[in-house]
């Protein structure tokens, strides 16, 4: 792509430099707008939140003047942060293993061909496309113990005795929260992994075949390593996204007092708006971004996404 | 790319097996429709039918009025937080549009210093969500005096949804071949002429698929909108519904008639832009 560049010449460093610095410069007209979008409004307030955690700022939002680290200190003594972190650990590893699996067999069996298969995978996309506040809603209501219709299905299909209150107590409510992140992140996941599978020839699977492999030795030695860039790309997209997800904890265990049920990410909400604690919400903000950041450059260490075409 | 990955030739599509499988298939389009049908069906189902215990599966009288007196519901003032979020998705999408297409095209077109950087620089904001830096976002917001206002949840969008939009057009514009704009120049055409007449019909599909993308996640967009938007009628329809519950009587035949009036035109476009969907999102990394 490079041929229409003039070739830099060796013996005049000061001229190439300008020359690169000149095709720098007319880039820069094509790339302004997002660069402003992305300085203004991801650089600034992660920057800002920064330096807010590192203040003293009253209920009201006024800056009483530099606090040291006493927030991180806050957070640090706060008795339900060893609950929180273990939470979300559950939460993020869980959901994610548990959508990767689901979705390596669901990729498998749509990458089949058989009659209705496109309605099928149109079926399976609707969760990507709809608010996921909105599935968490209907989940809740669905698996009340006297009106929820999920709960009184259970019961009619014979895995339940009687309905079950799965939205009333932190445990069994943390699990259904589970399960919903899990039934949200499925289209996305099983998509990646389908555009995965569709690039493995169809010749290869027959020369596995002729060699004599079964049909899970051609499964676990061909498919599953010629896979692995998608899988790791459907796993860290996925990390990010379950740990940031606020709407389905905050719908399904939003009643539950205390934090017993709380992630990093719902605490930080519940800081900022229940208890108006801004300065402190930015420091387990901050502590939040450096996790984020940290996923981000195992990502491109593993994925390599700036390989070229 | 998957963008273009070849179907794989169909075989097996008839026969006992096929019957297997389609009737594997109807069970998982069921599993995952289960929650909407409930919301469509609840949505049709008088107050008292639908807290009722034990439920019924049906509505005993059908109640289509509920998407008419949804409207006036006390808990929210549902016209204008519709009102919210096309305002919102339509103008967030917009600036994407505006700022993301030069940026794709010139990334797909130019090597120069700084290009990689700037690509990672956009990537990296696909990993960041409005969620980890909503404190941030906020007290910015309230410094600048526009917390509270649809410009900044426009502002919001726009940059957590930029690095999807540029991605994908990046892939487009770098599949079209560089000597059909050459052609073009010789001919006489200008930079920007060749752009409009030549190369963006070329892409369009790209153009298409980014605009849907982005206008459905600004549309379901929840965290940062819960923060900054504190008035009720500036908030999204999204933000509206959490009104709702908690409450013991929640009027959940108009939470279900929300959704349903929310979820049904996103899904449809979704659908439009399904085959596309993967590419944008994995960046180039699943080949």
């Amino acid at each position: 792509m490079s041929r229409a560049d003039p070739a830099p010449t060796r013996s005049a460093p000061t001229r190439s430099a300008r020359a690169r610095w000149a095709r720098t410069a007319a880039a820069g007209p094509w790339l302004v707008g997002v660069l402003v979008l992305i300085a203004g409004v991801v650089l600034f307030p992660a920057g800002y939140m920064l330096w807010n955690s590192l203040r003293d700022i009253s209920e009201f939002g006024v800056d009483r003047g530099p606090a040291g680290l006493e927030n991180y200190q806050r957070l640090a003594e706060l008795a339900a942060l060893p609950r929180v972190l273990l939470n979300t650990a559950v939460w993020v590893v869980g959901v994610v293993v548990i959508t990767v699996l689901v979705s390596l067999a669901l990729a498998q069996f749509l990458d089949k061909a058989f009659p209705g298969r496109r309605l099928v995978r149109m079926a399976v996309i609707v969760p990507w496309a709809a608010s996921v506040v909105m599935t968490a809603t209907v989940f809740y209501y669905g698996l009340d113990p006297f009106y929820g219709i999920m709960n009184h299905a259970l019961v009619d299909i014979g895995l339940l005795d009687a309905p079950y209150g799965f939205t009333k107590n932190t445990v069994p409510a943390f699990a259904v929260a589970m399960g919903i992140a899990v039934f949200v992140s499925l289209p996305f996941t099983t998509y990646t992994l389908l555009a995965g599978l569709q690039t493995i020839p169809g010749e290869v699977l027959e020369a596995a075949q002729l060699d004599g492999a079964g049909r899970i030795a051609t499964y676990r030695r061909v498919v599953l390593p010629m896979l692995r860039p998608a899988i790791a790309v459907a796993t860290i997209i996925n990390i990010i996204n379950v740990f940031n997800s606020l709407p389905i904890l905050r719908t399904i265990t939003g009643s539950i007092p205390g934090y017993s049920a709380d992630t990093t990410t719902t605490l930080t909400f519940k800081l900022i708006q229940a208890d108006r604690q801004v300065d402190t919400a930015s420091a387990l903000s901050v502590v939040n971004f450096v996790l984020v950041l940290a996923i981000i450059v195992v990502y491109v260490r593993v994925a390599r996404p700036m390989r070229e075409h | 790319m998957a963008v273009t990955a070849p179907a794989r030739p169909r075989r097996g599509g008839r026969g006992p097996r096929a019957l297997l499988l389609s009737t594997a298939g109807l069970l998982v389009a069921l599993v995952f429709l289960a929650p909407y049908l409930i919301m469509v069906i609840g949505s049709f189902k008088p107050r008292p039918e639908i807290l009722a215990v034990p439920p019924g599966y049906l509505p005993r009288q059908w109640r289509p009025d509920n998407y008419v007196t949804l409207w006036s519901t006390p808990e929210t003032p549902l016209p204008l937080n519709l009102i919210s979020t096309v305002v919102i998705s339509v103008c967030a999408t917009l600036l994407v549009l505006a700022v993301a297409t030069p940026a794709a095209y010139y990334t797909a077109r130019h090597r120069f210093p700084g290009r990689l950087v700037f690509l990672l620089l956009v990537l990296a904001t696909q990993m960041l969500q409005p969620t980890v830096l909503a404190a941030g976002l906020f007290r910015e917001f309230v410094v600048l005096g526009i917390n509270d206002t649809w410009l900044a949840m426009i502002l919001v969008n726009a940059a957590f949804n930029l690095s999807f939009a540029v991605w994908i057009m990046h892939s487009f514009f770098a599949a079209v071949p560089r000597e059909i704009d050459e052609a073009a120049m010789l001919d006489g055409a200008s930079r920007l002429q060749t752009l409009r007449r030549v190369t963006l019909p070329l892409v369009w599909p790209g153009i298409v698929t980014a605009v849907i993308f982005t206008f459905v996640a600004c549309w379901n967009e929840f965290a940062a909108s819960l923060v900054i938007l504190t008035t009720d009628a500036n908030q999204p329809l999204s933000v509206a519904l959490t009104k709702f519950a908690g409450q013991y009587d929640s009027a959940w035949q108009y939470v279900f008639a929300i959704s349903v009036v929310a979820i049904a035109p996103v899904v449809l476009l979704f659908a439009l832009i399904e085959r596309r969907l993967v590419a944008g999102l994995t960046a180039g990394s699943v080949k």
